[in-house]
């Protein structure tokens, strides 16, 4: 078995002095899509910003072998972590081609994957990103990360509030990007985490409480229900 | 008519020079979160070297105002800096203690140039075009202002181009929605801290040489009499927003100027009674973001 890419062991988090991230230990194989799954409140998006940088943090995250537990954010994505965070975070001020030109880190950005993967786009280059959609601000966000060679992408819900019909578009570019990078990815729309991942590590009360096949907890109509209060369609229990 | 002429365009005039301060404090506070009371500081140490840049090449010569001009912006560019990198930097996210040093510094500060310069003030000659005037409409606008405007119009147009179309000013368009992200984009938007300094600081320098010979003398307290005023713009305008600080200085000047006029010397009250709307009613300022 391959060396996992990100390894992250005894991850607390803080946020004004709270402690939102108790004890989280998990790895992220070197390919496909990893979910992360729990309620709400559980501590996903903490865990995903703990490795970030983006709130105070300890324990130890290795990225494909390498510490980056004491690097500030910055330092983080230059190693090779793409960040697609909760609620895309455009900067609305700018034009959809500045938030793309910012997140240019290599000499040689992948624009052509980027714009095949997003003609639209392409087309609303001048257009504010605050004027976009929900889901066309979701592009852009997924771009930003996509136009790196990235060693992974830790993708936080993105399909939040999305209608269903560009809920599919983005799990089919997340489904394709997954082609050339793991994604680490925090989902609370079962169907898309049926269909994209192959791991998945559930987190309750800020802990890891399980680690396996996505498919197989998803199966379990009574882990599913136990683990993250929905059937394992999606509704609410 | 020509005294309504006159108000209007010295009130903008005055406004320039107001935008001169504020736009680097509204930038400054966009992006970090610094509330920088050691601005003045900034335009007093440039308007007292423009005075010895000017004693050293001829003070009537527009030669000797050109280069103390762009001495003063060099000044308060390195004055800034360093404020940045030495006072500010350590106490990053600490912003209680960043307002306490830059209140302690621009005390500091006022005591140095006293030392250095004295405590009374030194008169300033400049050009002789300066102290006449222009006719507008049967008005005499005296020229200084002129300048005051010209100097306004470019800072904004260079700053404007520079946040457009480069990528540091892009950098700082994006650091003042939203930092984090930026840094989460891989950027070290410390550089970004620096910069953002420096144009300030530049800014206010090129404030204090001007303002120096708006008032026809230079002190050391010349740029806290300035900084309360580019205060109230920046909260008015909205902090963040250079746009914002640009309407806002010409909006309380304008204002300023008509209410001394015509209602019996009652321009800094009309302001402060204005400032206290905008903080009830619109508190994020003309242009600010929603919090």
């Amino acid at each position: 078995m391959s060396d996992p890419i990100l390894r992250v062991s005894g991850l607390r988090c803080s946020i004004a002095g709270q402690q939102v991230v108790e004890d989280v230990s998990f790895e992220v194989p070197p390919v496909g899509i990893t979910a992360v799954l729990g309620r709400n409140g559980a501590g996903k998006t903490s865990t995903l910003r703990g490795i970030m940088g983006l709130s105070a943090r300890r324990g130890e995250i290795v990225l494909a072998g390498q510490r980056i537990d004491a690097l500030p954010t910055h330092r983080v994505v230059q190693r090779g972590v793409g960040y697609v965070p909760e609620d895309r975070e455009v900067f609305g001020t700018l034009s959809v081609a500045e938030n793309l030109a910012l997140a240019e880190r290599q000499a040689q950005p992948r624009r052509e994957f980027v714009a095949e993967l997003f003609p639209d786009l392409v087309k609303r280059k001048d257009q504010a990103a605050g004027s976009l959609s929900g889901g066309q601000q979701q592009m852009v966000s997924l771009a930003r990360a996509l136009l790196n060679d990235n060693r992974i992408l830790l993708v936080d819900e993105p399909t939040k509030g999305l209608a269903p019909q560009i809920v599919d578009d983005v799990a089919d570019a997340l489904a394709e990007a997954s082609k050339t990078v793991p994604v680490l990815l925090v989902e609370q729309n079962l169907d898309v985490v049926r269909r994209l991942a192959a791991g998945a590590v559930v987190i309750s009360s800020g802990r890891v409480v399980h680690t396996g096949d996505a498919a197989e907890i998803l199966d379990d109509e009574a882990l599913t229900q136990r683990l993250l209060g929905v059937h394992a369609s999606g509704e609410a229990a | 008519m020509s005294a309504v002429v006159l108000t209007l365009i010295t009130g903008v005039g005055l406004g320039a020079l107001y935008f001169l301060v504020a736009s680097g404090l509204s930038l400054i506070y966009g992006l970090m979160h610094v509330l920088n009371f050691a601005h003045g500081a900034f335009l007093s140490l440039a308007a007292f070297i423009g005075w010895q840049t000017a004693q050293a090449l001829g003070v009537s010569s527009w030669w000797a105002l050109l280069a103390s001009i762009g001495v003063g912006a060099l000044v308060g560019a390195a004055f800034a800096v360093f404020t940045e990198l030495v006072l500010i930097r350590p106490l990053y996210e600490r912003h209680i203690e960043q307002v306490l040093v830059t209140v302690g510094l621009a005390l500091a500060a006022v005591a140095l140039f006293e030392g250095i310069w004295g405590s009374d003030p030194l008169t300033v000659a400049g050009p002789p075009w300066l102290k006449q005037t222009t006719v507008v409409l049967g008005a005499h606008i005296p020229n200084i202002y002129w300048l005051l405007i010209l100097a306004a119009a470019l800072v904004l147009g260079a700053l404007v181009l520079f946040l457009k179309k480069t990528r540091y000013g892009m950098i700082i368009r994006a650091g003042v929605e939203n930092r984090a992200m930026v840094t989460a984009l891989g950027i070290d938007v410390r550089r970004a801290f620096t910069l953002v300094f420096a144009i300030g600081g530049a800014a206010a320098g090129i404030g204090g040489v001007l303002a120096m010979h708006y008032m026809t003398f230079v002190s050391a307290h010349l740029g806290q009499t300035l900084l309360i005023f580019a205060f109230i713009v920046t909260v008015v305008g909205g902090l963040g927003s250079l746009a914002g600080a640009a309407i806002a200085s010409v909006l309380v000047a304008v204002l300023q100027q008509f209410a001394n006029f015509y209602l019996g010397g009652t321009g800094d009250f009309i302001v402060v009674i204005m400032l206290a709307a905008v903080l009830l009613l619109r508190p994020r300022g003309l242009l600010g973001r929603k919090a």
